[in-house]
């Protein structure tokens, strides 16, 4: 079964935003709310800048769907975690425990509920209801997964920096880059959302809910 | 004279030029790269890494934050067993000292003649906040417990309803809950200013633990209640500040001061609320008399005289009270 990850090539990523802009367009994700980003370290710094572009990693153990509350997250067999937003109260626990800052809600600062969060879901939808019905679009936006196809943002990059897919198809490709260029980073992400090792030990989902 | 100082100021700005320069690119982490064309981002993600986005959330600007696994350690493992050990303990605690130690009766027993203690606003303010905090307490343990107790019984659907009205309800109730508070510290803090008596109650631990020991002579309040009532003020201010800061995310601080006030929030909770089932035993269960202080407001007199000796002489000489038939005289009904 393949795990789905997607890895973004640092040595690549032009900081162009256009995983960002695809992101939610396709999404019709909300102002104010950014399902992806990209992040430029040591700007400016000729030679050292490097840009990332950044989301929900979809962790082997994430933290999100352990601190939950109302524990509204399902791990698919893929690996690609989704919450239920019939479920969510909004309380942003997500938020402090995720180590990319990956959920998003549609009020920053508000007396009481903070609204449903949100979050890249590999373009999946959602955990619950009819893959593509208007009321997951509504709702999680567009299920392309469903239909065979990667998430947009990885799909459209121009530099082939964000790549989505199974997770040991990307580690080759990328060995391979690193191999053939003569320098390379450890994927940005993948130790913390993956661990430190997973060579040989098999995925298995974050334990399903119980009803 | 003035001009030379102007120029020796510039020199030596100009001067600090390469200076400058030569320690920023001497910043650590950009030295540590090993081979060329290779940068090193950060070291095995122990330190929140932050970059430049073009996006206006500036604390998306983090790309890793490690932290979040201690919050979710603290979350999940430690938080529960903070509140569950301090409630329940107390609990178990209190009961214990009940059957040990038995309900503290009025030596000289009942006299029927009251005295007032609290008269009608003083116990408006106790209740208003007593109900609100216990449910607050009530609320916020429903969240804190809740996908551990309730989820396998009431379901998701029902459970995301109760969590979400708790919310609400522990979000609104602060407002009567700071407002007693502050009714509280207005009434009460002149007498509730620790002083030399105090130190006699607290070495003889009040006469709590012994059933013939004195009583040592109280003022209005003795040296556990004042305890009692800093403990509350204190804490409930902090609590209220840091739920606050809860109920407003990110507006005073980031995703690790977000973390650190949750734990703050939690801790002084688990304090607070073992500290108030104790309060609720000794002004119920525990102590004869004691409820009619907050419930009429009227205690008799002789459990004043026994607990509150300088308090009930100084109700007397104000004529508030009458000390002339005293426990040589017990009550009609003994």
């Amino acid at each position: 079964m393949a795990r789905m990850a997607f890895l973004c090539d640092s040595g690549r990523c032009i900081e162009c935003n256009a995983c960002v802009t695809a992101c939610k367009n396709e999404h019709e994700v909300p102002w104010g709310m950014n399902r992806r980003r990209v992040i430029t370290l040591n700007d400016g710094d000729a030679g050292s800048e490097r840009s990332i572009s950044m989301s929900c990693m979809h962790c082997s153990d994430p933290p999100c769907a352990a601190v939950c509350p109302v524990d509204c997250f399902l791990q698919t067999d893929d690996g690609v975690v989704l919450h239920d937003k019939d479920i969510c109260i909004g309380c942003g626990y997500c938020f402090y425990a995720c180590p990319f800052g990956a959920p998003q809600f549609p009020q920053a600062t508000n007396y009481g509920s903070r609204g449903k969060m949100d979050k890249y879901t590999y373009c999946a939808g959602g955990p619950e209801g009819e893959d593509g019905s208007p009321a997951e679009y509504q709702k999680y936006g567009s299920n392309r997964l469903a239909e065979g196809k990667l998430p947009l943002c990885s799909e459209m990059c121009s530099t082939r920096s964000l790549m989505a897919g199974d997770q040991e198809v990307l580690a080759d490709i990328y060995g391979e880059r690193i191999v053939r260029r003569g320098y390379g980073l450890p994927a940005p992400g993948w130790t913390t959302a993956y661990g430190e090792d997973d060579a040989g030990t098999p995925f298995v989902p974050y334990g399903r809910r119980q009803s | 004279m003035p001009r030379l100082a102007v120029l020796t100021v510039l020199f030596i700005l100009v001067a600090a030029v390469p200076v400058s320069q030569a320690q920023m690119l001497n910043e650590p982490g950009q030295s540590t790269a090993t081979t060329s064309g290779e940068v090193q981002l950060y070291d095995q993600a122990e330190d929140q890494v932050r970059g430049f986005i073009s996006i206006p959330d500036e604390k998306l600007s983090v790309l890793v934050q490690p932290e979040g696994r201690e919050w979710r350690e603290w979350r999940q493992q430690i938080l529960p067993w903070v509140i569950g050990i301090l409630f329940l303990g107390m609990l178990v605690a209190v009961f214990a000292f009940y059957f040990i130690r038995g309900r503290i009766t009025i030596r000289g027993g009942p006299s029927g003649r009251k005295v007032l203690r609290f008269n009608g606003l003083d116990r408006f303010a106790h209740w208003l906040t007593a109900v609100s905090f216990l449910l607050l307490a009530l609320t916020g343990m429903a969240l804190t417990f809740g996908r551990t107790l309730f989820i396998p019984v009431f379901g998701h659907g029902f459970y995301s309803w109760l969590a979400e009205s708790s919310i609400m309800v522990h979000n609104f109730l602060s407002v009567p809950f700071v407002i007693g508070l502050v009714f509280i510290i207005a009434l009460w803090v002149k007498d509730n200013i620790p002083n030399r008596a105090d130190w006699a109650w607290i070495t003889s631990m009040g006469g709590l633990l012994s059933k013939d020991g004195k009583h040592i002579e109280a003022e209005r309040f003795n040296a556990g209640q004042k305890a009692m009532f800093w403990t509350i003020v204190l804490l409930g201010t902090a609590l209220v500040i840091t739920g606050v800061m809860m109920m407003t995310p990110f507006a005073a601080t980031g995703v690790g001061g977000m973390q650190v006030v949750h734990v703050i929030h939690g801790i002084l909770a688990a304090v607070m609320i073992a500290g108030i089932v104790a309060h609720i035993y000794i002004g119920s269960l525990g102590m004869e008399g004691a409820f009619d202080a907050m419930g009429s407001g009227e205690v008799d007199e002789n459990w004043a005289r026994e607990h509150h000796g300088a308090w009930y002489k100084e109700k007397v000489q104000k004529g508030h009270a009458d000390s002339s038939v005293g426990r040589q005289h017990p009550a009609p009904g003994e």
